[in-house]
């Protein structure tokens, strides 16, 4: 018997990318995608592989090796296609050579992103193929069928895994590594350069290219009924079939992997072949509103939430409804009802949180950014007021101040978000005569997503020792003048520099740079205890929202030493010099 | 072996060992020869909020997620996260809660209250209750951070996964130089379990 493997689904792609000959993998971190690189590395000997400063760029180097000969795929979370979809929308035109497969996850019920975007809709607006895989096995396999796809169609293939698809290990059949493609780019303008009079030519294309596939989706692997009682059929798209199979053991379904172009043949057949309709698809309802185009009678989203993702219980509950019985959901026991809310916060000895102390001291806008430090908004930091996209830290700063915001506008993005799309931002403050505050909370990593590398680091994903970009010469490049650089940890240091940044009329771009320590794996300093006696319960060190520093029921803190990791934050900001290093024994 | 598929649910603070927790129990599934499905939470979760993990194994395991009232066995290394999440045990299941408190920065900034009758509660909630002081024994072995394998020996006891199997899949997670203190940890929490109320 072949091997098996537990492999989450991003791992399964990964071992995809290399049984089907890929030789070139690109990618910019994003939960819940981000594992797919960091699988693939392991085959780093047979597949060059790299962070990416952005998913653009990303998108862009596997269009390259695409279109040099070799199979190709990227990797990102669902927001990302928005970064890269401008190559995505011309690509779907030129089309592809080896064989490309954008690897997009979705994250429904925002587990961790900022918004629910169905990367569906991306599919049928590019009009390229989509497979979406139900689990770890099929992750595998449609990467393979996805690249094949691509060959065969000339076309970038979505290959769409949900977080549940992702995060989630299944037993894998592992395969042997077929022979790569040979490389050697056919010089042929009129095939690979879009210009009017040739782009007019490959939009015939590409509107027959949607026919031929949908043919071909209809009688593939990829997509089949399952006929058992004809009172119900069900269409299930990626991982709803999981559900629907566990709620509906005794129903008929039409399982969709290659769910566009539409495989009307089979939506047809099941349709005809069943009392009565329901689609189950998660987010929106893209496959409902063509079957009814088509003119087929069905439920869906009047018995399927289009908000937040599916579950075992949400399907209950639907099958409650199609059978017409009352619903009671199960009830948390009343002991749950007033449990303290336990968000994600800043880790004890986080750097960002040096510059959040800082910020607290002053009447000024925060533009936030997505990193770790998206954290510092919750109390008792309080201390971001915005947060739109990725490099956004940045211009929307530069947008409230030319708008006539009075209060000083400071901008906070992450270095890893600085070299994703937050320079471009810092040259518009410069050349358009702003004057915003920009801080980099340079963490030396990618920490939110799992600290990645980045063009700051010194290392590459395949961890080469490579230059470690300066984010304070790319600053002075784009022509700020005042440039300075912090240690967030010295917090008189980080206050003083604020407050010159704070008083004058130009723009600055602060610098605050210490490793993360979670990356590190080591603390910063020694763990701190609290004297009792010297406390004066002013409150101050709460003020830090430190999780290692705890509430006693008479208000005085004590710090918690498994998590303590000896930042000192709390010795600086407590005026009775009650945080004491825990003496050596 | 079993017919029916098993399910078992994780729970606690980011960081405090769950994700090896339920690869283990994953690993030791397939090691005993069953189909297995597991889910686990990653990214912004991971930042000291509440997160679980769910394993499901049997013949063949149709998706990842336990439905309400399906797990055998609900596993928390923190007591109250143990009861956010009691509605996944199934009727009869087996609660094994550590009885580390972990303080949430809600609590600390005064926002909100951490239960003080927690244990209480559990008991009412879980008519079979397995509190164990996890981190205590973890330390007596020199590794407290081993805590989420003491808990792990309490729920394998309740699993029917066979002894081998478990040793099996903690090997193959846990770093060579860590190996030790964790079997010494999972034997801990399985004797606890045998010899505690069930
Ligand atoms: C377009 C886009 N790509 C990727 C992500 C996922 N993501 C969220 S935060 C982050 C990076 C954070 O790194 P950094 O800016 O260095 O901050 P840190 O977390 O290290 O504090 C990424 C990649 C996203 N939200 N949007």
């Amino acid at each position: 018997m072949s091997e098996r493997q537990l492999l989450s689904g991003n791992e399964a792609i990964a071992r995809g990318a290399f049984e089907a000959g890929v030789t070139v993998a690109c990618g910019y971190p994003g939960t819940p995608s981000t594992e797919i690189l960091e699988a693939v590395v392991r085959f780093k000997d047979q597949i060059y592989c790299e962070w990416s400063p952005n998913e653009k760029v990303a998108f862009e180097v596997a269009v390259g090796a695409s279109l040099a000969g070799a199979r190709s795929i990227v990797t990102m979370k669902h927001v990302g296609l928005n970064v890269a979809a401008d190559p995505l929308m011309t690509f779907s035109y030129i089309g592809a050579v080896g064989g490309f497969v954008a690897c997009v996850a979705d994250d429904p019920g925002m587990h961790s992103s900022q918004n629910e975007q169905d990367t569906r809709h991306f599919a049928r607006f590019a009009k390229i193929p989509i497979l979406e895989p139900a689990d770890s096995q099929e992750a595998k396999d449609f990467l393979r069928l996805g690249l094949e796809i691509s060959e065969a169609h000339r076309t970038p293939v979505i290959l769409r895994t949900t977080t549940r698809v992702s995060h989630s290990r299944g037993l894998v059949t592992l395969g042997e590594r077929q022979a790569p493609r040979v490389v050697g780019f056919e010089r042929n303008p009129s095939r690979y350069v879009p210009i009017p009079v040739w782009g007019r030519k490959m939009r015939v294309r590409v509107e027959e290219r949607i026919g031929e596939m949908a043919a071909a989706a209809a009688v593939s692997p990829a997509n089949r009924i399952e006929w058992r009682d004809r009172a119900l059929g069900i269409v299930a798209p990626g991982i709803a079939y999981a559900y629907v199979r566990e709620a509906f053991p005794e129903a008929s379904v039409l399982k969709l992997g290659w769910s566009w172009p539409f495989p009307d043949a089979l939506i047809r057949e099941v349709a005809a072949g069943v009392k009565r309709l329901l689609v189950v698809e998660e987010l929106e309802p893209i496959l409902e509103e063509h079957i009814r185009a088509l003119g087929i009678a069905c439920d869906g989203k009047n018995l399927v939430p289009t908000i937040g993702e599916l579950s075992p219980a949400r399907l209950l509950e639907i099958r409650a409804k199609v059978d017409g019985v009352p619903w009671t959901a199960p009830v948390p026991p009343a002991e749950a009802a007033d449990l303290p809310a336990r968000p994600p916060v800043l880790c004890p000895g986080c750097p960002h949180r040096g510059i959040f102390h800082a910020l607290g001291k002053h009447d000024v806008i925060v533009t936030g950014d997505i990193g770790c430090y998206s954290l510092g908004v919750f109390a008792p930091l309080n201390r971001v007021d915005t947060i739109l996209c990725m490099g956004g830290g940045i211009t929307v700063a530069h947008g409230m101040e030319k708008a006539g915001e009075k209060r000083r506008l400071v901008g906070m993005v992450g270095d890893s978000t600085f070299f994703h799309s937050g320079i471009t931002g810092l040259l518009d403050i410069v050349y358009n005569c702003g004057a915003s505050v920009i801080i980099v909370v340079d963490n030396r990593t990618t920490a939110m997503t799992g600290h990645q590398d980045h063009p700051g680091t010194g290392r590459t994903l395949m961890g080469e020792p490579t230059v470690s970009v300066s984010i304070e010469e790319i600053g002075r490049a784009c022509g700020v003048r005042n440039v300075a650089t912090v240690y967030p940890y010295d917090l008189k240091q980080v206050n003083e520099v604020l407050k010159t940044a704070l008083a004058s009329q130009e723009p600055w771009l602060i610098v605050s740079r210490a490793p993360c320590p979670l990356h590190e794996k080591k603390p910063v300093g020694e763990p701190r205890q609290v004297r009792t006696e010297a406390c004066r319960k002013c409150k101050l060190c709460f003020k830090l929202g430190c999780p290692a520093i705890e509430a006693g029921a008479d208000g005085i803190p004590s710090v918690n030493r498994l998590l303590c990791a000896g930042c000192a934050m709390c010795a600086q900001v407590c005026p009775a010099h009650a945080f004491e290093p825990i003496a050596k024994t | 072996m079993t017919t029916e598929i098993i399910s078992v649910v994780f729970a606690g603070v980011g960081g405090q060992g769950i994700l090896l927790a339920s690869e283990v129990t994953a690993r030791a599934a397939m090691a005993a020869g069953y189909d297995v499905k597991t889910n686990e939470v990653h990214g912004m979760a991971q930042r000291g909020g509440s997160v679980i993990a769910q394993v499901r194994f049997g013949t063949a395991v149709p998706g990842p997620l336990v439905p309400p009232g399906g797990a055998r066995v609900l596993a928390s290394l923190e007591r109250i996260e143990a009861l956010r999440y009691a509605e996944y045990l199934a009727p009869g299941g087996l609660a094994v809660v550590s009885t580390q408190a972990v303080i949430p920065v809600t609590v600390s900034s005064g926002q909100a209250v951490y239960p003080a009758d927690a244990e209480a509660r559990l008991r009412r909630v879980f008519p079979r209750l397995l509190l164990v002081d996890a981190v205590a024994e973890a330390t007596k072995l020199g590794q407290a951070r081993a805590a989420n394998l003491v808990i792990l020996g309490a729920v394998a006891g309740e699993l029917p996964l066979p002894a081998e199997a478990w040793t099996e899949a903690i090997r193959a997670c846990v770093k060579p130089q860590h190996l030790e203190a964790n079997l010494k940890a999972f034997a801990v929490g399985r004797a606890l379990a045998a010899g505690g109320r069930g």
